[in-house]
Formats: structure tokens, C-alpha cells, sequence
């Protein structure tokens, strides 16, 4: 029988981590992703997982890392400056290839900046943060029910790519209350890819992922943050360092058709696009409605994975537009994204930064504004 | 090389980088050989490392290792021994990594008593990067990076361990090479956290510096230097001064972090939690 609750966001993006069959947690309390420690504290024993409060961000990232070497499907949980603590080893999980899921509950910046008032200011922060160029995919979510689904998808992506997932929430989806209902169907689960004999861990198969081998088993296999070649061991070669960037992009881009999701509003017959994301997505979608009441034909395409950016459905979806509007609460971290796909003249962004949440009016006020 | 211990080294990724004259060889050498002493399985073994000289030993070791970040081998091998109970982890260090950048990290693996062992090459100085000073280098003594002199105070690591709530304490040289091999081997025997601190030569950044010598002038002063802890319990304080004192210095059975978690798992799950 399926199951139905009234929780918050973070509730549901924990119980969407157990189901994906993640069994360890490490992280450091932070305002607003703190229920998802708490949460995954009392129920990870409970299934025979393992969780650890560390003395820091810098700390847990090691130790997910380490436990998803062991073989463990893992995840942490945190906000702005934590993220920021842990670029170092999500860099290094990258080049590794180590599947991980960290979950960024958004909170105004920058610094400690506003910590229980809601903001998307890292989605930058999770292309970019890290240094050196890399791959990495992010999964945004807009609602509580969502939260629990998308979780699952993205500890499937981070096993099935080996790479670390960002799971981008906000303090609204984080800290809201809505009904979950979670299906009495056992949701389809991807399982990281064991070595044939004689496979160097380090290959990459046709679709540019490496398998990886589990500590334990007789494989003696070598992980380092060093660029290193197929065998896993560190090489200073110009060809292997290119090879191996490229790849952990392309394994990426290559397969998006896999890591691609989105949703649409309207938009079929829409005169007027909004782009929008996460709890921003919920004022445009009620600005949709809002505008339709005035026989105003806007639409919604709301982006879910947001990295890598999905360009090609970007330019897709609006080369019939003559204005696509972008709404984040941000100072303009995907309106550039967009702008880059499309052009400045075609792009208007609507945009807050005080940590008041983007309300459907001023959305619905940019349309009106724009089609006078 | 003895044959019989050819294969806990990755022969192919053989010989290492390490300066002529270094100590680590000799580290790692009593590392193997501890292994080969207690017999532990290399299939359930892993070795987990830092960033510097010492660390790249991982690379060299036949076993499943992982050469991690600068100064977060501890927050790896955290994650891994508490996923994998069933592991042997041990972690390979050096003085900067382990009490510098993971000095956070070392005194709070300490204070859970997690079961891993933990060998720091304490060499005194920054090898890597060309002999910048490290918490372990003694005042007054010249680095890149002090070199008008030092004037910090350096820790004792194995203080710190004890004081931080480490249950199996040790410190040995490379010039007792024999002594070394069963400090780890009954660091790694031990339930929870274990540190050695394996003094080690240092003769191109440190040495040189510091007018100590060459490599044999240094482990010299190793001989010359280092005192037994049963010798020392027989001399009065002052005889003391200046002696570094080696052997086995602190031990005691404490619960250990997996071991109590599994407790947890066990209450939880309706088993009797033994």
C-alpha cells in the first residue's frame, strides 16, 4: 500500500535517499539542511546503515568518499558555506569518479549571509565551485514530493555516471510542508558497475564510464586525485590529462538523454515563456495561472536538472519567442546561462535577492510590463 | 628485496620517488613487514593516504589504497572503516598533513577511537614543496620558510594523540627498524584508534637547512638521541632533557567508534546488541 504524509522537503529528500538504498550519511549540522542529519540519524540504524555527525564539511566529504570506496551508497547534507568547504573533495570525487550525492539546502549568501531565509545563490557555486574544469550534474526539485522522487534519480545518476550528484534544493522546498505519497512500487535502482576480469579500473566502457571496483575484494585497486591514467596510477602525460578532462565532461553531455529533466506549463500555446526553477518555479507556475485568468498566454518551462545546462532544449523550446523571462532568486546565476543560448536582447530577467521569496506578481507584473 | 615480501608492493610502479637517503623506504619497509608478521589478509586490507612525501607510499603498496587530499586521509579512512567494519585500515601520513591541515581531523579520530592505525612520518619539515616548516619543526630551526629561524613551538604528536583520546600510543625511528616493525604491528593488533610516530631522516630539506649532515649522520643522531621508555622510567627528569623517548607509550582498551555504532544498530533492529 502506498503511504501518504505531510512533511517537509528535507523529510522527503531523506526518505528518498533510503529508498535509493543509501546507507551512509556524514555530515555537519547546518541551518536549513539540518533535518536531513537528524532524520537520516534515527533511520539509517534502523536499516542497517551507518551515519556520522563529522568535525566539519571538509570532514564528511572525506568520509562519504570513503565509504562509497567501500562500496556504500552515501550522501551528505548542507548549506551555502559548507558547500563551499567541501569544493575541495567534490573536485576530488570527480576526478576519482566516486558516486556521491551532496545535498545543498540553498540559504541567502554570501558568507553566512541570511541562514533560515530562503535564496538560489549557489547554482553557480555547483557548476563551478570546485577547481578545475570538470563535469557534475545537479538535480533541483520544486516540491516536497518531488524532493523524494528526484532523490532517487540522483543517487541512480551518481552510481551510474560515478560522479558526484548535486542535489540543489532551497530553504522553501527544504522547510515546507506538503503531502508526500510514497508509491507502494520499489523504485528501479542502479547499481555502480563491477570490472570484468582483466578490465582496468580506469577504462572507461563505451558510454565513458569507468566500473568501479568495491575496497575488499581482492581487486587492490589505486584511487587518487592525481590525473591518472587507465590503470589509476598518476601521470603527468599532456594526452592523458586532456583525454581524461574531456571525458568526464563528455561522459555527461553525452548522455543526456538520460540525465535531462524537465516540466512544462502552458507552453504550447504560450505567447510569453517563463524559465524557472525550484520554489521560484512555484510563483511562476502560479503567475501562469494568474496571467491565463487575464487572457494572457504565458507558459512555464521549469528546469529540474540544471547541470549540465540543457542548452539544446533551451533553444529549442524558445525560438519561438520573441522575450523568454527568467525568474530566480539570485542576481542572474541561470539568466546568464540562458543568455548565453539565446542572446541578451531576447532575455529578461526577473530577479530578487533580499531573501524575500519571488512572488507570482512581480512575475506576473515583468509579462504585463513586457506586452504593453 | 626478500621475495617473500615482493608481494605487498606493486613491483611495476617501483622504485619511489623519494630522495636519496630519505627515511620513508625504511617506514614503509616496517610497514610490510608488520603486515607479513601478523598475517593480515591483503584482500581485506586498505591503505589510505594524505598528500606529501610519505603519502605517495599508497601508490607503491599492493592493497586497495587511496591517495587523498592534503591532510584528509583520517576523514577517507573514517568513512571507510565505518562502512566496512571487516577492513583493515591504515592510514599513512606525514607531520604536516596529519598535524597541520588534519590536525582537526587527527585529534577528533582520536576522540572517537576509531579502529585504524595511523603512522606519521615525522620527518619535521614539508618535503614536498621544498622544506617550508611543519608543527613538528623544532624551534630555532631553519626552513624555507623561517629562515631567520623558527619560533613556534612544535607539538609532541604523541601527546596530542593521548590527550585527544587515542587508546594505543608509540613512537620509534627508522634507525630501530626492528623496534618500528612491532610498534605497528601491535598498532595494528589493537582495537581503536592507534598512532606511531615513526622519526624519520630528512636530509635534503630538513638536513641540509640545518647543518645536520648526511643521511647515515642523521639516523645517527636517531641512535644517539632516542631513549627506551623502559630506560627512561629509571632516570631521574633531568637526565631526560633532550632524550626522545621510543616504544610503546600509552595503552588502553576503550569501546571503539564501529564497534558501539553496531551496538546502535543492533538496539535499534531488536537484537541483543552484543
Amino acid at each position: 500500500m502506498s503511504q501518504t504524509m505531510l512533511v517537509q522537503g528535507n523529510h522527503a529528500c531523506a526518505l528518498g535517499a533510503l529508498a535509493a538504498g543509501v546507507r551512509f550519511f556524514a555530515g555537519y549540522p547546518i541551518t536549513p539542511s539540518t533535518e536531513i542529519a537528524e532524520i537520516l540519524a534515527k533511520e539509517l540504524p534502523k536499516v542497517g546503515g551507518k551515519f556520522i555527525q563529522m568535525e566539519d564539511e571538509i570532514a564528511s566529504m572525506g568520509a562519504i568518499c570513503g565509504a562509497s570506496l567501500g562500496g556504500f551508497k552515501a550522501i551528505t547534507a548542507t548549506s551555502g558555506p559548507g558547500f563551499s568547504l567541501m569544493q575541495e573533495l567534490i573536485g576530488y570525487a570527480s576526478l576519482a569518479e566516486i558516486p556521491l550525492v551532496i545535498v545543498n539546502v540553498q540559504r541567502g549568501g554570501p558568507s553566512t549571509g541570511q541562514p533560515t531565509s530562503p535564496s538560489q545563490s549557489d547554482v553557480m557555486q555547483a557548476r563551478w565551485g570546485s577547481h578545475g574544469d570538470r563535469g557534475v550534474i545537479a538535480l533541483v526539485p520544486s516540491s516536497v514530493q518531488e524532493s523524494y522522487q528526484l532523490m532517487i534519480d540522483a543517487v541512480n545518476l551518481a552510481e551510474r555516471f560515478r560522479t558526484p550528484v548535486i542535489f540543489l534544493m532551497d530553504e522553501v522546498v527544504g522547510h515546507m510542508r506538503e503531502k508526500l505519497v510514497i508509491p507502494k512500487t520499489t523504485p528501479t535502482i542502479i547499481n555502480r558497475r563491477k570490472p570484468e576480469p582483466g578490465e582496468l579500473p580506469y577504462a572507461p566502457g563505451p558510454d565513458g564510464v569507468p566500473a568501479l571496483p568495491p575496497f575488499g575484494e581482492g581487486y587492490h585497486f589505486h584511487v587518487t586525485g592525481l590525473i591518472h591514467d587507465e590503470t589509476g596510477f598518476p601521470t603527468g602525460s599532456p594526452e592523458v590529462t586532456e583525454k581524461t578532462i574531456k571525458r568526464l565532461h563528455q561522459k555527461l553531455e553525452n548522455n543526456m538523454d538520460e540525465i535531462l529533466r524537465y516540466d512544462e506549463l502552458h507552453s504550447a500555446d504560450a505567447e510569453y515563456l517563463i524559465i524557472s526553477y525550484g520554489c521560484s518555479a512555484r510563483s511562476a507556475e502560479e503567475a501562469v495561472r494568474m496571467a491565463r485568468e487575464k487572457g494572457i498566454k504565458a507558459g512555464l518551462l521549469r528546469l529540474i536538472s540544471i547541470w549540465p545546462f540543457p542548452s539544446d532544449l533551451i533553444e529549442e523550446k524558445c525560438a519561438r519567442f520573441k522575450k523568454v523571462f527568467v525568474a530566480e532568486m539570485n542576481y542572474g546565476q541561470v539568466t546568464g546561462e540562458v543568455t548565453k543560448v539565446l542572446g541578451r536582447s531576447k532575455v529578461q530577467p526577473v530577479l530578487r535577492v533580499d531573501t524575500q521569496m519571488i512572488t507570482p506578481r512581480q512575475i506576473l507584473e515583468a509579462i504585463t510590463r513586457e506586452g504593453n | 628485496m626478500k621475495e617473500t615480501l615482493k608481494k605487498y608492493f606493486r613491483m611495476n610502479r617501483l622504485p619511489h620517488i623519494w630522495c636519496p637517503g630519505c627515511g620513508n623506504g625504511i617506514v614503509v619497509g616496517a610497514l610490510v613487514r608488520a603486515i607479513d608478521k601478523l598475517g593480515l589478509n591483503p584482500d581485506k586490507t586498505s591503505i589510505i593516504s594524505g598528500i606529501g612525501c610519505s603519502s605517495r607510499s599508497s601508490g607503491y603498496l599492493n592493497f586497495d589504497t587511496v591517495h587523498t587530499a592534503h591532510g584528509r586521509a583520517l576523514t577517507f579512512a573514517t568513512g571507510l572503516k565505518l562502512a566496512r567494519p571487516d577492513l583493515n585500515v591504515i592510514v599513512l601520513t606525514g607531520d604536516g598533513d596529519a598535524t597541520a591541515i588534519g590536525g582537526n581531523h587527527f585529534i577528533h579520530a582520536a576522540r572517537r577511537n576509531i579502529d585504524l592505525t595511523t603512522i606519521v612520518f615525522n620527518n619535521n619539515i614539508y618535503g614536498m614543496t621544498g622544506g617550508q616548516y611543519s608543527p613538528l619543526t623544532p624551534t630555532h630551526s631553519k626552513a624555507t620558510t623561517s629562515p631567520y629561524g623558527h619560533i613556534e613551538n612544535p607539538f609532541d604528536i604523541t601527546e596530542l594523540a593521548r590527550a585527544s583520546g587515542a587508546s594505543y600510543v608509540a613512537r620509534g625511528t627508522t634507525y630501530h627498524t626492528w623496534e618500528l616493525i612491532n610498534l605497528i604491528a601491535d598498532a595494528i593488533s589493537h582495537k581503536g584508534f592507534s598512532v606511531v610516530e615513526a622519526i624519520t631522516a630528512c636530509p635534503i630539506s630538513f638536513g641540509r637547512q640545518n647543518k645536520l649532515g648526511n643521511a647515515p649522520a642523521m639516523m645517527k643522531w636517531q641512535k644517539e638521541n632516542t631513549i627506551s621508555v623502559k630506560a627512561a622510567s629509571k632516570l631521574p627528569a633531568e637526565q631526560l632533557a633532550g632524550k626522545v623517548v621510543i616504544g610503546e607509550l600509552y595503552r588502553r582498551q576503550a569501546p571503539e567508534y564501529t564497534a558501539e555504532y553496531q551496538k546502535v544498530i543492533d538496539r535499534v533492529t531488536g537484537g541483543n546488541g552484543q
